[in-house]
């Protein structure tokens, strides 16, 4: 058979010789295989950097338990009002046909890490020679006393972009004048370390939009301090003035329990009462991270700073949310710098490679009103301790309007940018 | 062209040589356009007038919002954008070797050329006024202030350098001048674009950050340094660049300066 690189092979398929696909399953056989579980930020960009740079001498399996992929970041701009839900939902098409990437659309139950193997939940195995485990995070239901996966359908955490962004959209739609609204923040580590507060951005955004000033916000948080504070505490000022309280622990004294029934958020210091509740609950790796024992008692993975090589199994990776990146927070930016240093390293094992040294970076954009966008964003280089900051920036409290709106729109950009970075084009 | 009569409405009258102004001037008689050049001539060398003429040294200090990629007048090169030496007259994306996008290339290619009203309009709003341009240019708002900058582009432009002597010949700063002298390794800039791919899509386009693809050696080179040295002001290209050595900006100038724009 004549051989064709997976980057020709996706210029014949997008001419529409689709029929191309199956003998592509039939080259396989003999191949180094490496496995992604995880079609995310950080593994579908792992998959779609090594079917790219490996022309056809490696084999990759993406394994997704959902068909299509709605991205956490910019699903608060979906509750704004700034984005349709379509917009942040993605599809695996291009990865397949663009990029020979054997995409199985299944939930990966368990990993056989002495066979080098992928138990599927309908009891099909998938081989690898390298896996890349990407789950994201998964919640600690009970870690707020209460909350539940069924309290969840009452009171969303929609921290994983889908139907419980949805049920949140319309939560908020559905708010009246006057009605309260309450979040319960996570404690550290958490995804997204802006999230909460872009999301109650766009809360008062909306309630703005309608007038609804009798209405108002109350974020009750376990941690003293969050990210970008400032900027989000100017910006409630500026733009939402008495419609957002934040309470730290010293004030609220320990969040003790929710209960979804009455809609209340029961405190040290007081019960809070809220029409739409909004709990987003501690977080630890997903959860076949620590079934095949990738985590530690961190609820997190550890990894080698140099190459997101695990520190239990040097045939796996672990990328994105789910590992202990140092000073890196979690984010869909991070995880897609870690894919690409995890899929360099997979290359050199695999089919030698050069491997270069491993550079990570990060930018987080959050919007607090139309056109009054904010960032903060880091360089960070492996140590033998960690990975590690090397030089760092973020958005001044006091910037004019069109630093802002451009803040804003370079958001837009990277969005555009780094889909098109994870999926391919 | 009809895209062009609507840009050119709501704009304030500046003078004389606004005559006509809302009808493109290829679409006018032809007395009606050598009348209006011709104000426009008057424009700039009469100060009895109701409003501001143009102002070409006002003009002249707007356009250090284009140096950075444009050059201008008698020996002018092409850097990320095409040089502006000529520019009157000149139909759109026409220079050989400049790596236009697509759009700007169909454009011309249907026959936009640039003139007073042309630049005026793109300069307004040059992806509304050209969709896919790589410009990254987000417009000139104030119609004073495109006057302004088009009263310099006209000067400086001139073939003819002795009827502008107060016009300076384009700088060629010699910026990274060892980072030049090296040749970059194209696989190891892919390697390292892996960084900037995460923005800066490979395809050209622009959605809200600039386009970094087909771009001369020099010209990557300076903007990399320019940032690195903080002469060029953004948070994260200051931060990007911040590691960046001779050999790592060589390289990426290679490979970003081997791909051509879709």
């Amino acid at each position: 058979m004549t051989r064709i690189s997976r980057r020709t092979f996706g210029l014949f398929a997008g001419a529409g010789a689709a029929s191309l696909a199956l003998p592509l399953y039939a080259r396989a056989q003999g191949k180094p295989k490496v496995v992604i579980i995880g079609g995310g930020a950080g593994g579908a960009t792992a998959a779609r950097y090594i079917a790219k740079d490996a022309g056809d001498a490696i084999d990759v399996t993406l394994i997704e338990a959902n068909p299509t992929y709605t991205t956490c970041f910019f699903s608060n701009l979906y509750l704004g009002g700034y984005r349709t839900f379509e917009s942040i939902t993605h599809s695996y098409d291009t990865l397949a046909s663009n990029y020979g990437i054997t995409v199985v659309n299944g939930y990966a139950q368990a990993i056989d890490r002495a066979a080098k193997s992928v138990t599927m939940a309908d009891g099909s195995k998938v081989d690898y020679d390298r896996l890349i485990v990407a789950p994201g995070i998964d919640l600690i239901w009970d870690s707020v006393p209460g909350y539940s996966e069924e309290a969840a359908e009452i009171m969303p955490h929609s921290w994983k972009a889908g139907p419980q962004t949805k049920l949140l959209k319309a939560k908020l739609d559905a708010i009246e004048n006057g009605q309260q609204i309450v979040m319960v923040a996570p404690p550290n580590p958490y995804r997204c370390p802006p999230g909460p507060y872009e999301r109650v951005s766009m809360f008062a955004h909306v309630l703005k939009e309608k007038g609804f000033t009798d209405s108002k916000i109350t974020i009750i948080d376990p941690k003293p301090k969050f990210s970008k504070q400032a900027l989000f505490q100017e910006g409630w000022d500026k733009h939402y003035p008495g419609m957002i309280e934040w309470y730290g622990p010293d004030v609220h004294g320990g969040i003790a329990s929710v209960d979804p029934a009455s809609g209340q958020v029961e405190t040290d210091l007081d019960t809070f009462q809220g029409d739409l509740v909004n709990v987003i609950p501690a977080q630890k790796a997903g959860m076949i991270a620590a079934s095949a024992g990738l985590a530690n008692e961190s609820g997190f993975c550890a990894i080698d700073p140099y190459s997101m090589r695990s520190k239990v199994d040097d045939n796996v990776f672990v990328i994105g949310d789910a590992c202990i990146a140092g000073d890196m927070p979690k984010s869909g930016f991070s995880a897609n710098s870690q894919a690409k240093v995890a899929a360099m390293a997979v290359r050199g094992d695999l089919i030698d490679s050069k491997v270069f040294p491993a550079k990570y970076s990060n930018t987080c954009w959050s919007l607090i009103e139309s056109n009054d966008g904010v960032k903060v964003g880091a360089q960070y280089a492996a140590t033998d301790e960690k990975i590690a900051s090397t030089s760092k920036f973020i958005s001044q409290t006091g910037e004019d309007n069109a630093t802002r709106q451009e803040t804003y729109e370079e958001s837009v950009g990277w969005y555009e940018g780094i889909t098109t970075d994870i999926f391919g084009a | 062209m009809a895209g062009t009569g609507t840009q050119t409405k709501n704009r304030r009258t500046v003078g004389p040589h606004c005559l006509n102004r809302r009808v493109p001037a290829w679409h006018r008689p032809i007395s009606t356009f050598v009348l209006s050049f011709l104000c426009a001539l008057a424009a700039l060398t009469t100060s009895s007038l109701a409003e501001p003429p143009a102002d070409a040294k006002r003009g002249q200090k707007l356009y250090r919002a284009c140096k950075a990629c444009h050059e201008i007048g008698v020996d002018a090169r092409n850097g990320v954008g095409p040089h502006l030496d000529g520019l009157f007259g000149r139909t759109a994306g026409s220079i050989e070797n400049f790596k236009y996008s697509s759009a700007m290339r169909i454009r011309g290619g249907a026959g936009l050329e640039w003139t007073q009203e042309t630049l005026d309009a793109y300069l307004e709003k040059p992806r509304a006024f050209v969709g896919g341009t790589r410009m990254s240019y987000r417009g000139m708002k104030k119609q004073q202030d495109r006057d302004d900058l088009i009263a310099y582009l006209r000067k400086a432009s001139d073939r003819d350098p002795a009827a502008h002597p107060e016009i300076p010949k384009p700088a060629h700063p010699e910026i990274g001048a060892e980072a030049m002298a090296l040749t970059g390794d194209p696989d190891y800039g892919e390697y390292l674009s892996s960084e900037c791919v995460t923005c800066h899509q490979l395809s050209g386009r622009a959605d809200g950050i600039p386009s970094i693809i087909g771009w001369p050696k020099a010209a990557f080179i300076r903007a990399l340094f320019d940032y690195k040295t903080n002469v060029r002001s953004h948070q994260v290209m200051q931060n990007m660049t911040a590691n960046l050595g001779n050999e790592e900006i060589a390289a990426l100038a290679a490979y970003f300066g081997s791909i051509d724009p879709q």
